[in-house]
Formats: C-alpha cells, sequence, structure tokens
C-alpha cells in the first residue's frame, strides 16, 4: 500500500510541477481549451484515485473541481476570472494535502467547504483570502517533505568522483595521523569528519542507482490492462526487485522489457479456451525476474503460452527476403528463432492494438545492443518463451569479496561464490589427479585451482594452507578457487577495464579500494576458462568408471604408477577418486582381507599382500566404481598417459587385466573390473541408484507379461523400443529385426530346438538368468 | 594555428605526442600489475579515483624492459573511453609543430614502424610523431590483425 501511495504522490507531484505553467496560462486565458482540458485531467485523476486510497476530503475537493470544470468544458458556464483563482486554490490545497500525506501523516480534518463553495457559480466570496487560510496551515511548514529536482548525470558523476577524491584524501591523511602522535582531540575531530565523508560516499553513491523495481512496478498494472482488453488471464509474478541497477540503465531498459512484455501477453499466452485446449490451466503464468550474475544483470520474461513457431519465421523471412530460401534447410533451431530479431518481421497473423505492428523485436534488440547488452530468445512450441536480456553491470555496484596472493589483491563477485572452506578443514580433501587439482567438500568433487597458478603469480603457501573458495559462475559448474588469504567482503563501483586487460579473459572490470589502490575484479567463469576447468562437463565426469569406458579403449586416459613390487602399471584415470596417504597402522586385516581405514570409512585394499611394516606410510589410489569404493597401494606416480595400443589380455582374470605400451614401455593394466568384482560392495556411496537399462518390444505380450517381471527382478530398469535411451541389454524374439544401436542383443527362440550358441530358449530359465547376469556386470 | 607536440623520450629517443591527446604528465607511485595481461600492460595505477591502465612504451615499441626503480614518469591520455598511463623515461618540452607529418623512409625498427605517423619538424629538429592508439594496442594487437 505504501508502495501505491507513494506512487500516487509522485504522479500528483509529477502533474502539478507540468501544471503549473500551464495555471498560468490559463489564467491570462481562461478560454484555452488545451489548458482547461490538462487541468480538468489533473483533478480528474486526483478524484479518481482518491477512490481508491480513501482520503474523503481530497475526493471532495477535487470532486467539486472537476463538477466545476465540467461544466465550463461542456459550455455551460464560462470561465471567468472568479472561477480560475477558485480552481488555482484548489489546485494549491491538494499540492499541500499531497504533501501532507507523502510525509507519511494522515491528513487533519477540516473542511474545504471555503473552496467548494468558491467554486460556485453565485458566490460572491472573494476567494484570495481563502487560499492563505489554510487547511495545512502549521503542518505545511512541517512538510518541507522530499522535493525533487532534475540534475544531469554528468553532474552526478561529477560530484561522485569528488567524493571518492575525499576518501582518498581522508585515508591518507589517516595513515599520516596514525604515524605522528597527535592530541586526542584532533583524532576525535578526524574520526567525526571520517564518518561524515563515509556517509556522504553512500548517499552519493545511492543517487546513481536505482532497485530494478521501479521499472517493474508498472507491468502488473500493464499486463492487467492488456489481458482483459485481449480476453486472456495472465498471471504476473515479479522477482529479483531488489537488484540495483544504475538508473541510466534502468531507463534504456524500460521501452524494450515493456514492449517484451506485451508481445508475450498479446502472442504468447494463448486464450483461456486454447489454454485448456492444450492441456493448460486457464491463467497463462508469465514471470519476469531479474538477477545479477557476474558483470552482468540478467532479466528474464517467460511465459508459458504458445512459444514461437520457428517454421512460420523462415517462411516469412523468406517471403521478405531476408533469407534465401536455399539456406533456410541450414538454419539451427536457435538461428531460426533470431530470425525475429530481424527487421519486418512479426509472426502474428494479425495486427492487433497492442503489437504486431511490424516494428518490434528489432528495435529491441538495437536499443538493448546500444547499452551494451544482448537479448536471448528460447522458446518450445506449445511450451513457452523465454527471453533473456542482458545488460551490463558497468557503473552498478556489486558486493565482492576481497581475497589476495602473495601481497596483491583482487576482489570476486559475491553473486558467484557459494561458500568459502578452509582447505585444511575436516570435511575437505584435495588431491591431485593426473596433475589437476580435485578438492573433496563434504562428499562432493569438484575440480579446484589454484589462483596463484592461474595468474602465475609467486606464493609461498601450500595448497592445504590456503582457503578454498566455492565457485558456481553463471551458465556453469561449481569449482574450487584456492586463494592465499581471504579479506573483507566490500561493496566495489566496478569500472570497465581496457581492452588490453579485458583481453585476458579474467577480469570483469576494475575498481578502486578504500586505500586508492586500483583492484581487479574477476570473473569467475573466465578464471575456469583459463585454469582449464570444463565448466559443462563437470556433473557427468563425475559419474566415473562407466563413462570413461564407453568411449573406447583406443585413447583411454590412464595413471601410471609402480606398485609396492615396483611393477609399472597403469589405471583408468576415470576409476580413481583421489590419492590418499595413510600411515601403516591405519591398514589392518579384517573379514579375509586387508583394510584401510580413511577418515571414517573403512575399505578393502588391494595391492599388497601383508600389513606394511609399521611406522611407514602407505599411499594410496581410492578408486570408485560410482557404487563403491576400494583402496589401492602404490609406491609413486608416474606420470598421467594414454592408452593407444592394443592391449594383450591375461591368460587368468586376474588384477592385471593386460599389457601394454605406454609410452613406449610396456605397462600392465589394473583390472578394476576384477578388482571391485573381488573387493567392491563395501561401502556403497549415496545417488547411485543407475541400474542396468532392457529394452523389451513393447507390443510383444509373452515379453511384457511372462520375461518383464524375471528381467526386473534381475535388477533392470525396461524401457520400451520407442525410448532413445541406450541400453545395456536388449531382448528381442529370434526372426525379429531390432535397430542396430551397437547394444548387446538377447535372441530367444520359440522352441528348444532352434537354440543355438546365438540364441536362447525362451523357457531356459538358468540360461535366461546368467545371460541377464552378464548383463548386470 | 600549428598542432602543439609534447616531446617525451622513450627508450632513449626523442619523439612527439600529439599535445592534444595528452591530459596530463604524472609520476605514478604504485602500479599493480595485472596477471596474463600483455607484455607491454605493466598494471594498474589510480589517479583522481580514476583507473588507469600504464603502458610500458619500451615494451610496446618491443624493446628491452624499462629499468625499475626510477621515477616513472607518465603522460595520460585518453583513448576510447578508457585511461591510460603511458610510461616514459621523461617529458621534456611543448613545441610547435613545424610541418605536416611526412612519412619515414628510413628503415626503423619494428617496434617504431608500428607506432609512427612520420616525421615533423620543429623548432627542436625533425621528430618521431608517435601514433598513441598503436602504442596503447602493443605489438600483440598488431600481429593477431597481421
Amino acid at each position: 500500500m505504501d508502495d501505491l501511495i507513494a506512487d500516487f504522490v509522485a504522479e500528483c507531484r509529477e502533474m502539478l510541477e507540468s501544471l503549473g505553467g500551464e495555471i498560468v496560462a490559463w489564467e491570462a486565458q481562461p478560454e484555452d481549451r488545451a489548458r482547461l482540458d490538462s487541468i480538468f485531467r489533473f483533478v480528474h485523476t486526483v478524484k479518481g484515485n482518491c477512490g481508491f486510497f480513501d482520503f474523503p476530503r481530497l475526493e471532495a475537493l477535487s470532486h467539486a473541481a472537476e463538477d466545476a470544470l465540467a461544466d465550463v468544458r461542456a459550455g455551460r458556464r464560462r470561465a471567468d476570472a472568479q472561477l480560475v483563482s477558485a480552481v488555482l486554490a484548489v489546485i494549491d490545497r491538494i499540492g499541500e494535502m499531497v504533501d501532507v500525506i507523502a510525509s507519511g501523516e494522515k491528513l487533519p480534518d477540516g473542511s474545504d467547504d471555503d473552496l467548494v463553495s468558491a467554486l460556485q457559480p453565485a458566490a460572491d466570496v472573494a476567494p484570495a483570502p481563502v487560499a492563505n487560510t489554510a487547511v495545512v496551515g502549521e503542518v505545511a511548514a512541517r512538510t518541507a517533505a522530499p522535493r525533487t529536482i532534475r540534475l544531469s548525470v554528468e553532474l552526478l558523476d561529477r560530484v561522485m568522483s569528488g567524493v571518492s577524491d575525499m576518501v582518498l584524501a581522508r585515508n591518507e591523511l589517516a595513515r599520516r595521523l596514525r604515524d605522528s602522535s597527535v592530541d586526542v582531540a584532533v583524532d576525535g575531530a578526524f574520526e567525526r569528519l571520517s564518518g561524515i565523508i563515509a556517509e556522504m560516499r553512500d548517499a552519493i553513491t545511492r543517487t546513481r542507482m536505482q532497485r530494478i523495481e521501479n521499472l517493474f512496478v508498472g507491468l502488473p498494472r500493464m499486463v492487467r490492462d492488456l489481458s482483459s482488453e485481449l480476453g486472456k488471464q495472465v498471471l504476473v509474478d515479479i522477482d529479483g526487485g531488489d537488484v540495483e541497477l544504475d538508473r541510466e540503465m534502468i531507463e534504456m531498459i524500460r521501452d524494450p522489457l515493456t514492449h517484451i512484455v506485451r508481445n508475450a501477453v498479446d502472442h504468447g499466452i494463448e486464450k483461456p479456451a486454447d489454454r485448456l485446449k492444450a492441456g493448460k490451466r486457464e491463467i497463462g503464468l508469465l514471470t519476469v525476474s531479474a538477477r545479477q550474475s557476474g558483470n552482468q544483470i540478467l532479466i528474464d520474461i517467460v511465459d508459458d503460452g504458445r512459444g514461437i513457431d520457428a517454421r512460420r519465421l523462415v517462411d516469412k523471412a523468406i517471403a521478405a527476403g531476408i533469407i534465401a530460401p536455399g539456406d533456410a534447410a541450414g538454419l539451427s533451431a536457435k538461428e531460426k528463432l533470431n530470425l525475429i530479431f530481424e527487421a519486418g518481421l512479426s509472426t502474428a497473423q494479425e495486427v492487433t492494438s497492442i503489437s504486431g505492428r511490424g516494428v518490434g523485436m528489432d528495435v529491441v534488440r538495437s536499443n538493448v545492443e546500444r547499452i551494451g547488452g544482448i537479448v536471448e530468445i528460447d522458446s518450445k512450441p506449445g511450451q513457452g518463451t523465454r527471453m533473456t536480456l542482458r545488460v551490463p553491470l558497468t557503473l552498478t555496484i556489486i558486493p565482492a569479496l576481497t581475497v589476495s596472493i602473495g601481497h596483491q589483491h583482487f576482489a570476486i563477485p559475491r553473486s558467484a561464490i557459494e561458500e568459502i572452506v578452509r582447505a585444511n578443514g575436516d570435511s575437505v580433501t584435495l588431491g591431485r589427479v593426473g596433475g589437476a587439482g580435485v578438492a573433496t567438500i563434504r562428499g562432493r568433487r569438484v575440480p579446484e585451482i589454484a589462483l596463484a597458478d592461474v595468474l602465475g603469480l609467486p606464493s609461498t603457501l601450500t595448497d592445504e594452507e590456503r582457503t578454498l573458495i566455492v565457485l558456481k559462475p553463471a551458465g556453469g559448474d561449481v569449482y574450487a578457487l584456492a586463494v592465499d588469504k581471504v579479506h573483507d567482503h566490500e561493496e566495489l563501483v566496478v569500472k570497465p577495464a581496457a581492452p588490453a586487460i579485458m583481453a585476458t579473459g579474467l577480469y570483469a572490470g576494475t575498481t578502486l579500494a578504500d586505500d586508492g589502490a586500483p583492484i581487479l575484479l574477476f570473473d569467475a567463469a573466465g578464471l575456469a576458462r583459463v585454469g582449464g576447468v570444463r565448466l559443462e562437463n563437470q556433473e557427468r565426469a563425475n559419474r566415473g568408471a562407466d563413462k570413461v569406458q564407453e568411449e573406447g579403449a583406443s585413447r583411454t586416459p590412464v595413471l601410471l604408477f609402480r606398485d609396492l613390487a615396483g611393477a609399472r602399471r597403469a589405471v583408468r584415470l576415470g576409476v580413481v577418486d583421489r590419492i590418499e596417504e595413510v600411515p601403516a597402522a591405519a591398514i589392518q586385516p579384517g573379514a579375509g582381507l586387508l583394510r584401510v581405514q580413511l577418515g571414517d570409512v573403512i575399505l578393502p585394499v588391494a595391492g599388497l599382500d601383508t600389513p606394511p611394516a609399521a611406522g611407514s606410510k602407505v599411499r594410496l589410489f581410492r578408486l570408485n566404481d560410482g557404487c563403491s569404493e576400494v583402496a589401492l597401494a602404490f609406491r609413486e606416480v608416474i606420470d598421467l598417459a594414454a592408452v593407444l595400443h592394443e592391449v594383450i589380455p591375461a591368460d587368468v582374470p586376474g588384477m592385471v587385466e593386460g599389457v601394454t605400451l605406454i609410452e613406449g614401455e610396456p605397462a600392465e593394466l589394473i583390472d578394476a573390473h576384477w578388482l571391485f568384482g573381488q573387493l567392491g560392495g563395501a561401502r556403497t556411496l549415496a545417488g547411485c541408484e543407475r541400474a542396468p537399462v532392457c529394452r523389451l518390444p513393447g507390443n510383444d505380450a509373452w515379453m511384457q507379461n511372462m520375461l518383464r517381471p524375471i528381467v526386473e527382478a534381475a535388477g533392470y530398469r525396461v524401457i520400451g523400443d520407442g525410448s532413445e535411451e541406450q541400453a545395456d541389454l536388449v531382448i528381442a524374439a529370434e526372426g525379429s529385426s531390432v535397430e542396430g544401436r551397437g547394444e548387446r542383443t538377447l535372441w530367444l527362440s520359440a522352441s528348444p530346438d532352434a537354440a543355438n550358441e546365438n540364441s536362447i530358449y525362451r523357457y531356459d530359465r538358468a540360461a535366461l538368468m546368467q545371460a541377464l547376469k552378464g548383463g548386470v556386470q | 594555428m600549428n598542432e602543439l607536440l609534447l616531446i617525451v623520450r622513450i627508450a632513449g629517443e626523442r619523439v612527439a605526442l600529439p599535445a592534444a591527446a595528452v591530459e596530463s604528465v604524472v609520476e605514478l607511485d604504485a602500479v599493480i600489475p595485472v596477471p596474463r595481461a600483455a607484455d607491454h600492460v605493466a598494471g594498474l595505477s589510480a589517479l583522481r579515483s580514476r583507473v588507469l591502465t600504464v603502458i610500458d612504451c619500451n615494451r610496446a615499441l618491443e624493446l628491452a624492459p624499462r629499468e625499475t626503480g626510477t621515477i616513472q614518469e607518465a603522460a595520460v591520455v585518453e583513448w576510447d573511453g578508457h585511461h591510460y598511463a603511458l610510461l616514459v623515461d621523461g617529458v621534456d618540452d611543448v613545441v610547435e609543430a613545424l610541418s605536416e607529418a611526412s612519412p619515414v623512409r628510413a628503415a626503423m625498427g619494428t617496434g617504431w614502424e608500428r607506432v609512427s605517423r612520420g616525421i615533423v619538424q620543429t623548432e627542436e629538429g625533425a621528430l618521431l610523431l608517435v601514433d598513441v592508439a598503436a602504442l596503447i594496442a602493443g605489438p600483440d594487437a598488431a600481429r593477431a590483425a597481421a
């Protein structure tokens, strides 16, 4: 409610301001119809809003003025000097009342009869004294309410840079004062000055910033009006109004945003009947949200309407000569959607009064690009459209964390930070896999890079002494950044850096610290890129073993190591979780196997036959098949390599799968499969529910009714033949055709006689079970 | 009115910068390095609450780096909305150009070749007029464009 009142007050003030000149002109020329109209509109608006807000006094006053003016407009009355004065007195009083409302106080009780009667044609009361015997008398004095003036942004910038200089001068003075011994009184005075300057800087900085709410506040009303005009029902959901944006920037995106929202309501969201037909709720949902992401502000406008018909866009584009018919086929889905930004294209079938006049998205795009932003579009036919405005953060204040490497400070945008953990904390283990850092934080494995390495700066700290900052860049996956020291949270005014600095891809901008020294602000995604972290693939790589093996043995990355007996061996990198070093005492025989205690878990150990000599230390690979873990003892890691040559299989199954040439020398390849088979299952990890998948023909009643329960009992998840999913096993009746997907196929024959080495008699339960079991492994 | 030139010393040579481009001449106290930036970017410095990108002119000309520890005198220029401090050995004088820049026909070092806008006559003799933008862009940009 307060917001609405504030809007009302702002609107009234704005109108009063612009009315100022009109009133004077109208006084000089009471016949002027245009002037009369604008004054009439003002009192009319005030009257309308008053009813809504319950300001009866204001309403009565404006109503009386409206009546009088309506008479003049209708020609029933002449605007004589007396009426003009009376109206002016009313307007003045409205202004006073608005000030009272703005100050948050209740309108004082009182009577406006004097003014109202002055409006009457018969009245010969001189209105002049009335204007002064105000309602508000002494209230007016109190309500030197927030007044507004217009300032050029340039002037604000100058003031801001002046204040920044002042802060720097203060800081220098503070240093000097600390160095010299001065009177306590001087110190006190300086403290006061210092506080005032800080406050002032805060206020000045805020002058340029505005909450994006100001931009959003008008949207619900607009959507309501639009949708009722179009006979649609739309629910608006607004989020992120507290994101702050440069005032100028807000003005620049007002029109594009309005246009996109109108488009979404007009073309995107269907009529209630059509929505019901499409199986959606009658009420369309329009979500407008803003968030800060690195050095950009993202504004999403998402509707759940009919989406954009890419095919029709292409047809239109061809018809309009924007693209050649031959090129259309080669366009990707995204490129097709982006045609909407071409001038002269609109998919609306008919031109409506709301939008679809042919000037549209191309104007939106050029407006957004003019301020260095971009517009992205994503749409699924039948499901809706998402438009994203990305605008730069230039001159916005961003909360940041300052960190340091050596003596140099840097800032990281706080929006990208997930958490901060100490590298030597209990919940964190650091490991290296083939030279790449991996941090395990409370069981979650994330890539780890050291800031000092990325920047090539010298640092005396080891990884364990550092602090890990877990970062989640926009559109990417989490990774951990090891920094030497974390300092402070600060609000920084970020400015764009010179092109030569941006070219590094590491930085989002520069800023000045409180002591006046420049600080570089990192771009979290850029750091990951330069640090060599693959952002998108991260999640999948986490799942471990099976993925790597699928890629074929020809280029499997392996970790080359020497085992305790000195043999040159290799283990597939995908199964290595991390490397641990444990004291010999941690390895004890237990339940028939050697087992190692690592923190609070106990894992079976392979690679050594007897408990190691007391007092020594043993290094272990921690292997992970995605479901369970085992440890493999080794002496030293040689290198990270790839298996390029053929693997000569071992004669008997065992820990060694075979021998191959790695970097010109033979090495034994560890059979992780065998290891897990022998030792595994000791500890099941959370999140391991991947069941093997079996594809059964959906139209075969026997398979569905008789076979399916058996297959499911064997631990498979059953999918139909329509599914695109990769199956571990396909079961098909002999003689039927199966699409070649490179999957293992089990053929079933209908009679025992037809069974051969390729197919199984379908009631041969033992053979079936065996085949199924083979698939599970 | 002839163009005014600022005579500066870069790598021991007296050269001219267009004075109109130079906002001020300052002594920089602290230069914060920018890791991973191009070689000729010496770092960042602050001047009256503005961030300056400091360009090492010797490096921009692909010459041996400047000796450190000397007083860091720099000419501040604005180019394409950003402020730069061009590190020079020293600033001598402001003179009037007595001629238009004419091409240099003698073979110069590649670095000089790249930033040269020609020779201008002044009261202090003929001087090489240096292109500020080329100096800022540095050798890498030129190579990338080639």
